[in-house]
């Protein structure tokens, strides 16, 4: 598409004067996207609390208060940046209003402030991010025919051969790309849908997991530039016989990894229980109704009106995997939040059910 | 390899050839005046067309390496006097008679990336236009930005050349970009600008993509491209610096039509497409300050209401203006207009006898050129 023709961009090669780019990024005002710009910095560091507070024009980001335009963006985060190498970093920020107080948007602070009450029971969360590749224009899933539909789901999941995958370079790229980061990137595979894939991130132990999920996600969308495709993580992207996306949650506090742990997982998952309404309107950005499309009770899905569990059950809101059942301790999987969900929201809210015990 | 850059008769362009020097030169003195054919720029001066350049400031080569520079120069007529159209001699000159007050800048440089036929925005649909404004601004995914390798490849050009370059993010409208350069104190703010944007064009000929600094490219519900200018003197930097800038304030409201003529190479009339007062634009009518107020003229930002000092924004100049046009025009309207030249008594700590010497020199000086004029 551009001029060079696919091939390396011979500039990044270049000395930087012993100067650094920070590229700070955050969550804008539909609580999905990200933005984000660069900074010079004139020395290396890899501690946000080193970075000065920036600001940014909330008007053009849905973040904007009446005639207060001016967002601050505090670093909370830093990871190296795979783009521009050497010691340039990828800072994630919280945004605060001109006060200093927490931004309406702004969800990490009272996941931030929760984890820490509950600190001492150790919860760690791996998250399982689904996503689907467009192409550039954003409406045509990438690799499928014009005009048309590839072939039914079945042969794609974890699949090999170019009739099988489609995208396989950037979800390459992508798992380097976190590798090199520092982002706790712990696995992959192509999913059930053609051009949809998975990734996961954890264990990762209290606002971590907010933290390195988001930045994957813009390491994702970032990496699927180069290659001239969209990233899309919306929950059901194709309506009619083809899977959707999540954010299945992987959960255990220390009592649950410990020995008779299992009793632990049984009374978490009760109090899931009794809260499942509250966890529905957390587990996208639009209180439920992104969920609405995909939680069908279809495609591995559990039904959005019904909370139920079981062990080694996909069609369940929470599954407790069966290696756990049978070892005694461990963890237990929420399949409800869908991929678009906010993972600060996610974990704040499963921490105030099962470690606060208090609602909203 | 020694490229020198040079401003041509538009006020807007730049051109450059390129010279072998015998060795590495260790500063600007070592290098030698040349000059060019001023008959194939605009700026031939009658029946003499060669046209002086005399190198002023260099800068490391990002596109040869090794011990090559980029030379900026100056023009100058044969006589050795600046040439009509160098707008950088005046600037010099005042930026030493107002040295004392450390005048500092920095300029938030948008533009627009055009396909190499120059016709529509880079990566726009032919026959059509992107979805309206609104998820570009700071965005990521091939969906929102555009040119973006172009970005990178000049952020890291510009710090390997030496320019001050401070930041930079993707604007508002699609294939629209801001870097920002400084804090520069003086006549460097102009110096870099122009040979930040020479690199700037010079790096997209590698992408085969054309930048265009037109203030209003796209005309309907799509922004503007501007050169906000940040600024703040010595005193404005220290505690009770807010009261300085709100006087600055009244100086700029007196001078609003100076400073627009100033403010674009064509006297105004491209900012008169710019600034309508939609799209975070001030109407080009009338001065206005506020703090945070994007759609005013000036923009004092909330972190310097708070703290009580720093800097203001001028959001008026164009993308095409010429920063040694407006940061002249800024020293002028802001340190010299006003007769009564004010030195903070905080500020007085920090100068040497001989700095407040030279201010009131200056002041002796503005005085004197008053009373030459009546």
């Amino acid at each position: 598409m551009d001029g060079l023709d696919g091939q390396v961009n011979p500039f990044m090669d270049l000395d930087q004067g012993g100067k650094c780019q920070a590229y700070y990024m955050w969550i804008d005002g539909t609580g999905q996207g990200m933005r984000g710009k660069t900074k010079t910095i004139m020395k290396p560091t890899m501690n946000p609390d080193d970075l000065p507070i920036w600001n940014f024009d909330g008007s053009s980001t849905g973040q904007s208060m009446g005639e207060n335009s001016d967002i601050y963006i505090k670093p909370v985060a830093c990871f190296k940046d795979p783009f521009r190498r050497g010691d340039n970093i990828l800072v994630m920020c919280e945004t605060l209003d001109h006060e200093g107080n927490p931004h309406p948007t702004n969800k990490r602070r009272r996941c931030f402030e929760h984890m820490e009450k509950c600190a001492d029971l150790h919860p760690w969360f791996g998250i399982e991010q689904e996503y689907t590749m467009f192409d550039f224009t954003g409406t045509h899933p990438y690799g499928w025919p014009v005009n048309g539909y590839p072939g039914p789901q079945g042969p794609y999941y974890c699949g090999v051969g170019n009739d099988k995958v489609k995208g396989r370079k950037i979800v390459e790229a992508h798992y380097r790309a976190c590798m090199y980061s520092g982002i706790k990137i712990a696995g992959s595979n192509a999913e059930v849908m053609p051009s949809q894939w998975e990734y996961q991130v954890g264990p990762c132990e209290g606002i971590e997991m907010g933290d390195h999920l988001w930045v994957s996600r813009w390491i994702l969308m970032r990496v699927a530039e180069e290659f001239n495709v969209v990233v899309s993580f919306d929950p059901k992207p194709i309506p009619g016989d083809w899977n959707g996306a999540g954010c299945h949650c992987n959960i255990s506090t220390l009592p649950m990894r410990e020995p008779g742990g299992l009793e632990k997982i049984y009374e978490a998952i009760e109090l899931m229980g009794e809260r499942h309404d509250e966890h529905i309107y957390d587990y996208d950005p639009t209180g439920g109704e992104d969920n609405k499309r995909r939680l069908t009770g279809l495609h591995e899905t559990a039904s959005i009106d019904k909370f139920n569990y079981g062990v080694a059950h996909r069609g369940a809101s929470i599954r407790i995997p069966r290696q756990v059942a049978a070892d005694g301790h461990g963890y237990f999987e929420d399949r409800r939040p869908s991929s678009n969900a906010d993972p600060y929201t996610i974990t704040d809210r499963i921490v105030q059910t099962i470690c606060l015990n208090e609602c909203i | 390899m020694a490229y020198y850059i040079w401003i041509d008769g538009s006020g807007e362009n730049l051109r450059g050839k390129t010279k072998t020097l015998p060795r590495k030169p260790n500063s600007v003195k070592d290098l030698p005046e040349w000059n060019f054919d001023g008959s194939s720029t605009n700026q031939s001066t009658g029946e003499n067309s060669d046209v002086l350049l005399k190198p002023v400031a260099l800068y490391r080569d990002p596109f040869r390496g090794g011990d090559n520079i980029l030379v900026m120069c100056e023009t100058l007529c044969p006589d050795g006097t600046p040439h009509p159209t160098n707008k950088r001699h005046s600037c010099k000159e005042k930026m030493e008679r107002v040295h004392a007050h450390r005048p500092w800048f920095g300029i938030e440089q948008e533009y627009t990336m055009f396909a190499s036929n120059g016709v529509q925005p880079y990566c726009w649909p032919t026959n059509g236009y992107p979805g309206p404004q609104g998820p570009y601004y700071c965005g990521v995914g091939a969906d929102k930005v555009y040119g973006r390798k172009i970005v990178e490849a000049h952020y890291r050009a510009c710090l390997y050349a030496g320019i001050k370059i401070a930041g930079s993010n993707a604007e508002v409208m699609p294939s629209q970009w801001e870097y920002q350069v400084g804090p520069c104190e003086g006549i460097e703010m102009g110096d870099m600008l122009w040979v930040s944007r020479w690199i700037l064009c010079r790096v997209a000929e590698e992408f085969d993509v054309v930048i265009s600094f037109d203030p209003k490219p796209i005309s309907g519900d799509w922004n503007g491209a501007g050169c906000h200018t940040n600024i703040s003197t010595e005193a404005m930097r220290h505690s009770g610096g807010l009261a300085v800038i709100k006087e600055a304030m009244a100086n700029f409201e007196k001078k609003h039509i100076e400073h627009i003529q100033a403010y674009d190479p064509n006297g105004g009339e491209d900012n008169r497409r710019r600034l309508t007062g939609a799209h975070e634009t001030a109407s080009i009518h009338e001065f206005s300050y506020g703090v945070a107020d994007r759609g005013a003229s000036v923009r004092i930002p909330r972190h310097v209401q708070h703290d009580g000092c720093g800097y203001f924004e001028d959001r008026r100049p164009s993308s095409n203006a010429d920063p040694y046009t407006v940061t002249d025009r800024i020293v002028q309207t802001m340190l010299l207009d006003n007769m009564a030249l004010k030195l903070k008594d905080n500020s007085k700590e920090t100068q040497t006898p001989d700095q407040i010497e030279l201010a009131k020199m200056a002041l002796a000086l503005d005085e004197v050129e008053v009373d030459l004029k009546k």
